[in-house]
C-alpha cells in the first residue's frame, strides 16, 4: 500500500476509536464504577448511580457521545524510533479529530483565544494536544486518547511549595482541591497527583497520572502507599456520586513524580470525571491495531 | 411516592413544597444559557431572545446535528448539565431580570444565586452530570435556536421536554443549599483526613 493510503487507514482508525471512546468507558473504570456502586447505602447517591448506568446503557445503543462535553481530545503518543509514520503522526491525529466531530458526532469545542471564535471543528492552534515520548529500539505505537471535558478541567492545580511544607503541604494541597472545585467536576473522581520541580513538569504529570489504568500502583513504595492514604482520606470525606454526599469520593488517586529541585516541591493535581474517556491502542510498523483499554469491541 | 412534575410557566406556588435533596422532574420548556448568554444580558444589557418569565434554564451545552432535509431544525444528541458555578456572578441578577424560575446545572451555586431563589422563588437543581444522553432522550423536539452565532455549545437551544429529570433540588426558595450544607461536614471531614495523613507522610527528615 502507499504511504499516503496506509496514513489514511490510520486516520479512519484513530477517528472510529475517538468515536469509540466518546461513547464507552474503558473496562477499568466501568468496573470500578460498579464497585463504588454497590457500596453506597443512600437512595439519593444509589439513585444516581442507575442514571449514570442508564446512560451508559443509551449511549451504546444510540450510539453517540456518552457525556455532551467531549472535550479538548488530547493524545499522549510512546512512539518507538523507528516507527515508520512518526512525521505524519500530528496530521494522522488532527485530521482523526476533524473526522470523528462529524462522525460521532463531537461538541465544537476548541476556541481559539484572543480572536474568540469556534473553530467549528474541534482543532485550533495548537489543539489538538500531543505529548510525545520516543522509545529507543521500537518500532510501534502506543496512544493513549482523552477527552478533556470543561468540569473535569476546571479544578486543575499547581504549584510550588517550599520543601518545609513537605509531603505533609502536598496532602493539603490535594485534599484543599477536593472540596473545592473537586467537588463539581463529577465525582466519583480520578484523582492524579504529580511531584516534581516547576508547575510545568508537575502538570503533566498529573495528567499523565490519569492515563495509567486503575488499580495499578506507582513503583516506589513510599509513593504507593501515599496513593492509598489519599485515596482512603478523600473517599473519608464523603463526596458521593455529583458531590451529593455518599460513602466514596474517588475512583482511585495516582501519583507521577520525577527527581526535584533540592529547593523546591512542585505539584500538581489533575482530576478525571466518572465519565472517564480515555482510550488506549498501539499500533505496529504495518499498523495493524490494538486495543487494550476496551475489551469486545470492534472499529 | 408519586413523581413530582413541574410544568411550565411555573408559579410560585408550584415551588413552596419543594426542598433541597427533593427530586423533581419537568415538563414544558427548557432553554440552554450558559457563560456568555449570562454575560450578555447582564454585562451588555442585550435582552434574551427568548421569554423565560416562569421558565426553565439549563446550564448546558449540547451537541445537536441538523436533521437533513430541513433549513433550519436540530435533533438533540447529547445534552448535560456544565458547572454552575461560572454563571454564580451573574446569576442573582438574571433571575431578576428574567423571572425564570427553574435553573438546572451542575454542581452548587453561592450566596447571590441563594438571596434570589429566596427573594424572587426559583429554584436550583443538578441533573446528573455526564448523563447526557438520557437528558437528550427527554428532548422531545428542538423547537428553535437563538443567538447561533455563539456556536454550538452556546447557543439558546429551545428545548421542549417531557418528565425531564432526575433533577436534585440544591437551592429552594426558603434559603437552603444543599451543596453549602454538604461542604461543611466535608471540610471538617477534610481537616480529620489531612492530620491523619500527615502522620504517615514525613519522608523529608
Amino acid at each position: 500500500m502507499s504511504q499516503e493510503k496506509q496514513v489514511q487507514s490510520m486516520i479512519d482508525v484513530m477517528s472510529k476509536f475517538i468515536a469509540l471512546f466518546a461513547k464507552k468507558l474503558p473496562d477499568d473504570v466501568e468496573k470500578k464504577l460498579e464497585e463504588l456502586s454497590k457500596h453506597e447505602t443512600s437512595p439519593l447517591a444509589k439513585s444516581v448511580y442507575e442514571t449514570m448506568f442508564l446512560n451508559q446503557k443509551l449511549a451504546m445503543e444510540l450510539n453517540r457521545p456518552c457525556c455532551q462535553d467531549t472535550g479538548v481530545l488530547q493524545f499522549f503518543v510512546k512512539a518507538g524510533e523507528n516507527f515508520p509514520y512518526l512525521g505524519k503522526i500530528e496530521h494522522i491525529l488532527t485530521q482523526a479529530v476533524i473526522d470523528a466531530t462529524v462522525n460521532a458526532p463531537l461538541r465544537h469545542n476548541s476556541v481559539e483565544t484572543f480572536d474568540e471564535y469556534n473553530t467549528g471543528r474541534n482543532v485550533g492552534t495548537g489543539t489538538p494536544t500531543i505529548f510525545w515520548e520516543i522509545v529507543p529500539d521500537q518500532d510501534d505505537i502506543q496512544i493513549d486518547g482523552y477527552m478533556a471535558g470543561g468540569g473535569c478541567s476546571l479544578p486543575g492545580k499547581a504549584m510550588v511549595l517550599m520543601p518545609g511544607a513537605g509531603y505533609e503541604g502536598v496532602t493539603q494541597f490535594v485534599l484543599d482541591v477536593m472540596t473545592s472545585y473537586g467537588l463539581n467536576a463529577c465525582p466519583p473522581l480520578l484523582v492524579g497527583v504529580g511531584i516534581a520541580t516547576s508547575v510545568e513538569t508537575a502538570a503533566l504529570l498529573s495528567k499523565k497520572a490519569l492515563m495509567r489504568p486503575l488499580g495499578t500502583h506507582n513503583t516506589n513504595e513510599r509513593a504507593a502507599a501515599m496513593e492509598k492514604l489519599l485515596e482512603d482520606g478523600i473517599n473519608s470525606i464523603g463526596l458521593g456520586p455529583q458531590g451529593i454526599s455518599g460513602n466514596a469520593s474517588v475512583m482511585g488517586v495516582h501519583i507521577e513524580n520525577t527527581a526535584r529541585h533540592p529547593s523546591t516541591i512542585g505539584v500538581a493535581v489533575s482530576t478525571g470525571c466518572w465519565s472517564h474517556r480515555r482510550g488506549h491502542i498501539r499500533f505496529d510498523k504495518d499498523l495493524n491495531y490494538t486495543i487494550t483499554s476496551h475489551s469486545g469491541v470492534s472499529l | 411516592m408519586s413523581k413530582k412534575v413541574l410544568t411550565t410557566p411555573i408559579k410560585v406556588e408550584d415551588l413552596k413544597d419543594i426542598k433541597i435533596g427533593d427530586v423533581i422532574y419537568l415538563t414544558g420548556h427548557i432553554v440552554t444559557c450558559r457563560d456568555v448568554a449570562h454575560r450578555r444580558l447582564i454585562e451588555y444589557g442585550r435582552s434574551l431572545p427568548v421569554d423565560i418569565a416562569g421558565g426553565a434554564i439549563f446550564h448546558a451545552g449540547p451537541i445537536v446535528r441538523k436533521i437533513e432535509g430541513t433549513k433550519d431544525k436540530y435533533e438533540m444528541i447529547s445534552i448535560g448539565p456544565t458547572t454552575s458555578m461560572r454563571m454564580e456572578k451573574f446569576e442573582k441578577e438574571f433571575i431578576k431580570q428574567t423571572g425564570v424560575k427553574l435553573i438546572v446545572g451542575k454542581g452548587g451555586m453561592g450566596q447571590g444565586t441563594m438571596d434570589a431563589c429566596k427573594e424572587e422563588k426559583a429554584l436550583h437543581c443538578v441533573f446528573p452530570a455526564g448523563c447526557a444522553v438520557v437528558a437528550a432522550t427527554q428532548v422531545e423536539e428542538i423547537e428553535r435556536q437563538e443567538w447561533m452565532d455563539l456556536g454550538m455549545p452556546e447557543t439558546l437551544w429551545v428545548c421542549r421536554v417531557k418528565e425531564f429529570g432526575p433533577l436534585i433540588v440544591s437551592i429552594d426558595t426558603h434559603g437552603d443549599n444543599l451543596f453549602e450544607k454538604n461542604k461543611i461536614v466535608f471540610n471538617q471531614k477534610k481537616d480529620a483526613a489531612i492530620t491523619e495523613i500527615s502522620k504517615h507522610v514525613s519522608f523529608i527528615k
